[in-house]
């Protein structure tokens, strides 16, 4: 579990970890649409300068990033062929059949290539310097408009929270019950793809059912303490929105409109 | 004092088919500020009771009254401001994603304000003495420090009643001594009224009133001493005695003249003393 870098959270005391939930969840979103703006290398570069400014901001080791893109380098690397095999125009330097190795192809290899490691590396920054429990706190107030529409923003905000909170403790109850069922003998991971799949049942059969039951006991204990639906109920923690929230914001904006200023229309 | 928990003629059966009830024709009444332990054997009806004083199941026959208050359908909310309760699983009681939000959560659903609640979230944890862990997740806290943030959340929401549904089961001695530690501080300082519903004989013995039930009904209701001196009865049961009676039993078989009463472990020491000085 080592290589899963997403959605693992490291506690630190940084300006970026002391953003508002909201605003870094606003940003990465953001982001992720401003990237499809750059088109040359300028551009590229100025969001890279921007990123790596977060990165350094964060204080975390760039290992852990260059973790999160080799986690996944084969889904990159097949894009990245794609385009550069099969994208025509400019000098053409390779011709094989129907692959072709091309100027504007290798330039747009090099692109795709850029806007993953970008899109990785900020929603990785997202995840590291912000706890889940944030992420779903921010979502919930990011969501409340939908209330409107009749979407159970709360419920939807509840589950997440309690799903997030079982993740661990499912994972202790998964390597327990794989334990178990290996001293009886069952081999996990051997074996023709039709046994390793049915090694995966006395594993699968015994997790859902603890899950339910421990779904049991969790609303009952969840009830006895008085948990009647969202109608009424308080909260006890809370996101307030700083200065440097806003800073930030406006950082992207300056970001954005440098980007739109530079980029080859 | 007055009694804060009565029952009357209470009947449950998990499916209406059920020859034998889960509960049979159950009549308690609990006073104000007892700790009152309810043992029997797995599936003597423990649990079931207290889930039914807490509204959490609907008995086919019978009322319970909490406060005063008769437990129906329109009251049960009002009810349950009244009653702390504490599970058995450490793991699948914890509804917050980290200690703080876990002991918040029940004021969260009284809709208590936030001021308040952070006061109060900081004199439970105080309370069982977890306030260095307010942060903490629950993959980080050991079984027993996982029971002491499910009471402080009982705490913090004040209630009169405290019930123990099997809470020290899954606990190893050191959690478990903890826990009894709070339970008994609880009671005797902080005036709670605590149910306290256990296979643990030693907790048992601790509380004032001990009520023992087998296949659903009530068959012995007195104080422990008097419950223990019954020893083979007892283990006829399916149920054991604390360890000071097993001694006493054993030095029987060895033609020791054993006196008739339950003794706790100090009366026991002494009375051991006094023979071997005798001799």
């Amino acid at each position: 579990m080592d290589r899963f870098i997403l959605g693992r959270y490291i506690n630190g005391d940084s300006l970026v970890h002391k953003l508002d939930a909201r605003d870094k969840l606003i940003i990465s979103m953001y982001f992720i649409v401003i990237i499809f703006l750059a088109n040359n290398w300028q551009t590229y570069s100025l969001l890279l300068v921007v990123v790596l400014g977060c990165v350094g901001l964060s204080r975390i080791n760039l290992g852990f990033f260059l973790k999160g893109v080799s986690a996944m380098i084969w889904l990159i690397i097949f894009t990245v062929l794609l385009q550069v095999f099969f994208t025509s125009g400019g000098t053409v330097y390779w011709h094989w059949g129907i692959l072709t190795l091309t100027h504007y192809g290798i330039v747009r290899g090099v692109y795709v290539f850029c806007r993953f490691v970008l899109i990785i590396f900020m929603s990785t920054l997202l995840t590291l310097t912000t706890s889940p429990l944030e992420i779903s706190d921010g979502l919930e107030s990011l969501m409340k408009p939908l209330k409107y529409v009749k979407v159970p923003v709360y419920e939807i905000a509840l589950m997440l929270s309690i799903a997030l909170r079982f993740v661990p403790t499912l994972m202790d109850e998964t390597q327990k019950i794989m334990n178990a069922q290996r001293s009886r003998g069952v081999n996990f991971g051997q074996g023709k793809l039709i046994d390793q799949i049915k090694a995966v049942i006395p594993l699968l059969i015994p997790l859902f059912v603890s899950a339910i039951n421990r779904a049991e006991d969790l609303a009952i204990a969840m009830e006895a303490r008085g948990y009647h639906g969202g109608e009424g109920r308080s909260k006890y923690r809370q996101q307030i929105w700083h200065l440097q929230d806003t800073l930030a914001l406006g950082l992207f904006a300056i970001v954005t409109v440098a980007l739109l200023f530079l980029r080859t229309w | 004092m007055s009694a804060i928990i009565e029952i009357e003629n209470l009947t449950y059966r998990y499916a209406p088919d059920d020859i034998i009830p889960a509960l049979d024709n159950i009549n308690l009444s609990i006073k104000e500020g007892q700790w009152l332990a309810i043992v029997g054997h797995n599936g003597s009806g423990k649990s079931t009771l207290a889930k039914a004083i807490d509204g959490l199941i609907a008995p086919q026959e019978g009322t319970i009254k909490v406060a005063g208050i008769k437990l129906s359908e329109d009251t049960v909310w009002d009810i349950r401001t009244n009653i702390g309760m504490v599970f058995q699983n450490p793991d699948n009681q914890f509804v917050g994603a980290d200690v703080e939000g876990d002991v918040a959560f029940g004021m969260e659903n009284q809709g208590i304000e936030r001021s308040e609640m952070v006061k109060r979230v900081h004199e439970a944890l105080t309370a069982v003495n977890m306030s260095q862990f307010a942060k903490h997740e629950p993959v980080r806290l050991s079984g027993g420090q996982k029971q002491r943030v499910a009471i402080a959340g009982v705490l913090a929401l004040r209630p009169n009643i405290v019930i123990f549904d099997e809470s020290t089961s899954m606990l190893d001695p050191e959690g478990h001594r903890d826990i009894i530690k709070l339970m008994k501080k609880l009671n005797t300082e902080e005036k709670f009224t605590v149910l306290s519903i256990t296979h643990d004989i030693d907790e048992a013995a601790l509380a004032d009133r001990v009520v023992v039930l087998d296949n659903g009904k009530i068959i012995a209701d007195d104080s422990p001493e008097k419950i223990f001196a019954r020893g083979q009865q007892l283990i006829d049961l399916g149920l054991d005695v604390p360890y000071p009676e097993s001694l006493k039993q054993e030095l029987a078989q060895l033609d020791v003249v054993v006196p008739k009463e339950y003794l706790s472990e100090e009366g026991m020491i002494d009375w051991l003393c006094r023979l071997l000085l005798k001799n």
